[in-house]
């Protein structure tokens, strides 16, 4: 597959939220691979990517939190000036809005994860390879 | 020297007006069992004729009405005129479910302004003032109650209604206003604006300020006469018996005096429906005298209250009622509007959400604020900020709709809002306004 499946949780913007999410995870020795926060003044919506999904999803369930999951699309970026760039007016170019977008490290040399959450995956997808951009496939991130 | 409208009145021996009282009460409980089937049923129910009330020691044998029966029979239930002699209709605040339509004759309106003219002529009021009234004008009584009370006194009158503050301001200033007429939170917005406008008190008019349809303190009474460098004056009533005007205050600032010619007013305790001596604290309960279209008796305002008779200062016998101490329901009163955490609860489920919710109602800079804390619930999750926050503001507008004030929304996690065992704290209000 070439979407990710990332998992989306509400969070309230107060004391502790973030930490019993992340120890939850810890608990049940689920890795996280990268994450991202949008907050407001009155809540934040953790996004995450993470080995094991399904069991992540469970877990912070049990928590007591509201989560979800949405398939987003990972791009590997070279490591030079405009490597972004040139991913990122791929999918502009291709007429797709960008919702939101957050990059992470990964384990190759001289390369960048950036996790794009477009209106449309497919079409996000078929413009990123037409430009040449490596799309992460999703046995990259599972275990 | 203290000025009176109708000082025969106001200053009426206690047993004149007791005579008159009994007179008005026994024609008017003949004119509702007569015209209105709807407390000629209640009455029945209870074995009463009108023979029975003869004077307004009986009074006690009639049942009350309550704002349920006023929702019950929306819209003509109540009323005791054909529709052909009513000129005008008043309407609570942006209620629905419990909203009121009260309905006027021409001679109920005279008698309305009448009794809003003696609050205008309490505080100094003459035809040589400008009279601004800040209050909403349209189905909110406050704003025609006090333009036709400004006019019978021959006031010049200023039907401003509210907003637009610094245009407000410019009129105070052009025209010299000397009477402000508005809700107190608005008066205390206006003085604060005319400082910000780089003004003091010496730059306007303004004596005197007669401010209702909302609680306020002492506290806010000081600040609002040094920021305006006027009187302050509270005044009382409620679009069920007519409006503002069913109790005003004198010079003595210490309680308002009831149009008791025109409203009964008794104390009882809202538990057994027992009335209570004079001094006693209760719910506040009126019986209208002399209203000919919308009469109600004994109508439970929910209002808790404490009547006195003592000799007042002003000269005035009118028996006085002291600010309302708070409610024998949950009903807020929010910027001037009329709240039911009720209403929060049924646009919640209707909007999908769960109807555990929690109210915070503030005051930042002397107006109210009303906060909703609201639990998601997943099937309304997203994962992006702009979908949430556009569900908020449906919310919102919802309650926008049915409240007639904005609230501001905060969505929690579920199951973060206390369930607590019986009877859930739903409500906080801040404001400490008893």
């Amino acid at each position: 597959m070439n979407t990710i499946q990332q998992i989306s949780v509400f969070v309230e913007n107060k004391q502790g939220s973030l930490t019993a999410v992340t120890t939850a995870l810890y608990e049940n020795q689920i890795d996280m691979r990268a994450l991202n926060l949008a907050d407001t003044s009155d809540f934040g919506i953790l996004r995450l990517i993470v080995n094991k999904p399904e069991e992540a999803c469970k877990v912070i369930q049990n928590a007591g939190y509201i989560v979800s999951m949405t398939p987003v699309v990972g791009a590997k970026v070279d490591d030079t000036p405009g490597g972004l760039a040139k991913a990122m007016c791929a999918i502009v170019d291709a007429g797709l809005n960008i919702e939101y977008m957050y990059a992470f490290v990964n384990r190759e040399p001289n390369c960048a994860n950036v996790i794009f959450r477009t209106d449309d995956n497919e079409r996000c997808i078929t413009a990123l390879q037409n430009a040449g951009v490596t799309v992460v496939p999703d046995s990259e991130i599972y275990t | 020297m203290e000025r009176y409208w109708n000082q025969e009145i106001e200053c009426m021996s206690r047993e004149d007006m007791k005579k008159l009282q009994d007179e008005r009460l026994a024609a008017q409980v003949k004119h509702v069992y007569e015209n209105v089937p709807y407390y000629r049923d209640l009455m029945d129910k209870k074995g009463v004729t009108p023979d029975d009330i003869r004077s307004t020691d009986d009074l006690h044998k009639l049942p009350f009405l309550t704002k349920a029966d006023l929702r019950d029979a929306y819209p003509y239930g109540l009323l005791a005129k054909p529709l052909s002699e009513c000129v005008r209709i008043q309407s609570t605040s942006g209620t629905t479910g419990k909203r009121v339509v009260a309905f006027y004759t021409q001679h109920d309106i005279d008698l309305w302004e009448d009794c809003c003219a003696r609050a205008i002529t309490a505080v100094g009021g003459t035809e040589e003032d400008v009279c601004q009234v800040c209050y909403g004008y349209g189905l909110f009584t406050g704003g025609p109650g006090l333009n036709g009370g400004s006019h019978k006194v021959g006031c010049l009158t200023l039907p401003m209604s509210s907003g637009n503050t610094e245009r407000q301001i410019q009129f105070m200033r052009d025209l010299g206003s000397t009477i402000l007429c508005c809700t107190p939170s608005y008066a205390a917005y206006i003085g604060e604006t005319l400082h910000e406008m780089g003004f003091t008190p010496d730059d306007i008019k303004l004596k005197a300020g007669i401010f209702g349809a909302e609680p306020w303190t002492e506290e806010m009474r000081r600040e609002i006469e040094k920021s305006l460098g006027l009187k302050a004056y509270d005044i009382y009533g409620l679009t069920e018996t007519s409006g503002p005007g069913v109790a005003f205050e004198c010079s003595a600032q210490n309680g308002m005096h009831i149009n008791e010619d025109h409203f009964f007013a008794e104390i009882i305790d809202p538990e057994t429906g027992e009335v209570l001596p004079e001094g006693s604290k209760g719910e506040l309960v009126f019986t209208s005298l002399t209203k000919e279209a919308f009469p109600l008796l004994r109508y439970r305002t929910r209002d808790i209250c404490v009547l006195t008779r003592e000799a007042c200062s002003c000269g005035r016998t009118l028996i006085k009622m002291c600010k309302p101490m708070g409610r024998s329901d949950d009903m807020l009163i929010i910027r001037g509007v009329n709240v039911f955490p009720s209403q929060i609860e049924t646009v919640l489920i209707e909007q999908g959400y769960s109807p555990n919710y929690r109210i915070e109602v503030d005051r930042m800079n002397n107006t109210d604020t009303l906060d909703v804390f609201v639990e998601l619930t997943p099937e309304q999750f997203s994962d992006t900020v702009k979908d949430l926050q556009s569900k908020e503001r449906e919310l919102a507008g919802a309650m926008k709709t049915m409240l007639g004030i904005n609230p501001k929304i905060h969505l929690v996690s579920p199951k973060s809002i206390a369930r607590s065992e019986g009877k859930a704290v739903r409500v906080v209000d801040k404001r400490k306004l008893h």
